[in-house]
């Protein structure tokens, strides 16, 4: 068995369950149903089984979240939404997903055979492959990587290229010019994105997602607010949702990067978006909300506070997205850059700078950061976050500064001639 | 403060989100309709027409045909009609209602319903059975006198010819069936006081 596979609930299960013979007694104690010598079988048939769980998961789980979607955003609109197909129109998605298997899955001649066809695949696996670090509750994940919060984020930013790859393979202007709108924005929230994870691996001393849940005394969204706010709406734009849904405004530029896109590949590209809010709001959770940790019964039912509060950030994800209209181009990066920027730098500093002090108050060896430590930081950083909100809103209010028009411009005034 | 703005918008979402929901489920929810809507299924009273065809000529787009012969009960006076055909072709009707306020005798009232979507054309066309066999719940449109007496279309049981006219008309059902009657019209109060003096 793989070391960092040793603690995960389900992979030991279905390991020993099949193949714990002698070799394995350390980790199972008990014979499997295979003889010995087929460990491999096991380790095989265990991986696929957790791989059968978090692909099919993550997409049923896209399935439920487009109808929890239409369904709240009816509601936040004052209508119902879907309500014809079961109860509360739950099958909903189920109608749509075979209204996209039996179209006509279109390739546009003058596409990029190739690369058009890749577009969905690596949209849906580098959402596949964040979900690989994410605890959902104790000792339930596939990997315990060491650099779980850069794997994220280093994976998540494959996207960026898929989106590209579809406008430029489309040949088709909306779907390169949502391509162009969305790499241009992608990558400035990358920025701020990352520098505002910066504060939580400080806080953890590691950047394990299960190490960031279990240094959690407090929820880090009180000792981090800052972080919690930007990486917050880093991720709306990234995720490409209202308000930063510029790469695909429906309402100026046809679907943007996904235009050409029909059948099985469009319903491919949509569950990649909608399975990604749900792999955001668990990042959300466990980063900023504690994970799997809970004040009741966290170590038998973890799963089940991770999933409430991975559904408040649904939740927040749905109402902002019914709230706020689609910023332009340039509210966008001054957005980016003049609010969500120095915010996340204001609040990597200061938490650097707390981590130094109370991390090595007890010595050189980098300690851990207690309870009330955090409660001390919490005290500090959110006044920090209200009082830097205050001030760098100023900056992104502003937009660009069109000059004003002067009425002289315009009007030729009659010269006086000038006397000396 | 930036981001108040934001905070109130959402906000205003919140609270539509709270509130419940505007949309009617049309064919299991119905919004209460005006007791004195025009719509189609036009009610007809055969025991009040005379076959004059009123109607017919009042209406703009010429859509109802009438076609009468003269009765075998009262030949001689030569008013009373057989009504053999009354066909209404609601499909090109415009639902002015200009064929009920021409009627002399009350005999056509608008009717309430909305929904008589047919795939055919021809279907549309309302004839002389159904109009006889319709269930008569005339629109109080331009008889809201029916209003007075806790009529209303939507609920309650159907009116009976006795009851939509301006007047009761007692004998004319007698009439219409062959009897010979001495008629002496009532005219409402003012004449007959006038008659008394």
């Amino acid at each position: 068995m793989v070391p960092f596979l040793q603690d995960n609930v389900i992979y030991r299960g279905v390991y020993c369950w099949l193949g714990g013979n002698e070799g394995n007694a350390q980790w199972c104690g008990r014979d499997g149903l295979l003889p010995g010598g087929y460990e491999w079988v096991a380790y095989f048939v265990a991986g696929l089984t957790i791989m059968l769980i978090l692909v099919n998961g993550a997409l049923l789980g896209a399935a439920v979240f487009v109808w929890a979607e239409r369904r709240l955003l009816a509601r936040f609109q004052a209508r119902r939404g879907p309500n014809r197909w079961g109860p509360w129109g739950i099958l909903q998605p189920i109608a749509d997903l075979v209204k996209l298997l039996i179209k006509e899955d279109i390739i546009p001649t003058a596409a990029d055979r190739i690369a058009f066809t890749l577009v969905p695949i690596i949209m849906l696996m580098s959402l596949l492959l964040s979900l690989a670090v994410l605890p959902f509750a104790r000792n339930t994940y596939l990997a315990n990587l060491n650099i779980g919060v850069l794997y994220i984020v280093a994976v998540s930013s494959m996207t960026t290229i898929a989106i590209f790859m579809a406008g430029w393979a489309s040949a088709n202007k909306f779907a390169m010019f949502g391509a162009m709108r969305g790499v241009a924005m992608l990558i400035s929230y990358e920025i701020p994105l990352i520098l505002s994870l910066v504060g939580v691996v400080l806080i953890a001393g590691s950047m394990s997602l299960v190490s960031v849940v279990e240094a959690q005394y407090l929820p880090f969204i009180l000792v981090q607010p800052l972080g919690a706010l930007v990486f917050m709406l880093g991720i709306t734009a990234e995720l490409n949702r209202t308000p930063f849904d510029i790469l695909e405004a429906e309402s100026e530029i046809v679907a943007g990067y996904h235009t050409e896109y029909s059948g099985i590949k469009f319903a491919l590209i949509q569950a990649a978006e909608m399975a990604g809010v749900l792999a955001a709001s668990g990042f959300l959770a466990t980063l900023f909300l504690g994970g799997w940790s809970g004040p009741f019964l966290s170590t038998q039912l973890g799963a089940l506070w991770f999933l409430m509060k991975l559904s408040f950030f649904v939740f927040l994800f749905i109402w902002i997205r019914a709230t706020f209209p689609r910023l332009r181009i340039d509210q966008i990066m001054a957005f980016a850059w003049k609010f969500l920027l120095p915010l996340a730098m204001i609040n990597f500093l200061a938490t650097a700078v707390q981590v130094y002090f109370f991390g090595f108050y007890h010595g050189d060896v980098p300690g851990e950061i207690t309870r009330n430590e955090q409660w001390v930081m919490a005290a500090i950083n959110v006044p920090l976050a209200v009082a830097s909100i205050a001030a760098f809103g100023h900056f992104a209010r502003e937009g660009i500064r069109v000059p004003a028009v002067r009425l002289e411009s315009i009007v030729p005034t009659p010269r006086v001639a000038e006397v000396d | 403060m930036y981001g108040l703005g934001l905070a109130k918008g959402l906000m205003v979402t919140m609270k539509n989100f709270i509130r419940p929901p505007f949309t009617v489920q049309y064919p299991e929810e119905r919004l209460p309709q005006h007791p004195r809507f025009r719509g189609e299924e036009f009610v007809w009273y055969d025991e009040r027409c005379t076959g004059c065809a009123s109607c017919a000529k009042y209406c703009p787009l010429g859509i109802i045909k009438i076609v009468t012969s003269p009765s075998e009960t009262a030949v001689l006076e030569g008013d009373k009609y057989d009504i053999e055909v009354f066909d209404i072709d609601i499909g090109r009707c415009m639902f002015c209602g200009l064929c009920v306020e021409a009627c002399p005798y009350d005999a056509l009232f608008m009717g309430s319903g909305f929904e008589r979507s047919r795939y055919q054309r021809k279907d549309l066309v309302i004839s002389v059975d159904e109009l006889r066999q319709a269930v008569k719940r005339p629109s109080t449109w331009f008889r809201p006198q029916l209003e007075n007496a806790q009529y209303d279309p939507q609920e309650g049981k159907p009116l009976a010819w006795e009851d939509v006219g301006r007047e009761k008309w007692p004998w004319h059902k007698q009439e219409k069936a062959g009897a010979k009657i001495n008629r002496t019209v009532h005219r409402g109060g003012a004449e007959s006081s006038q008659d008394k003096k």
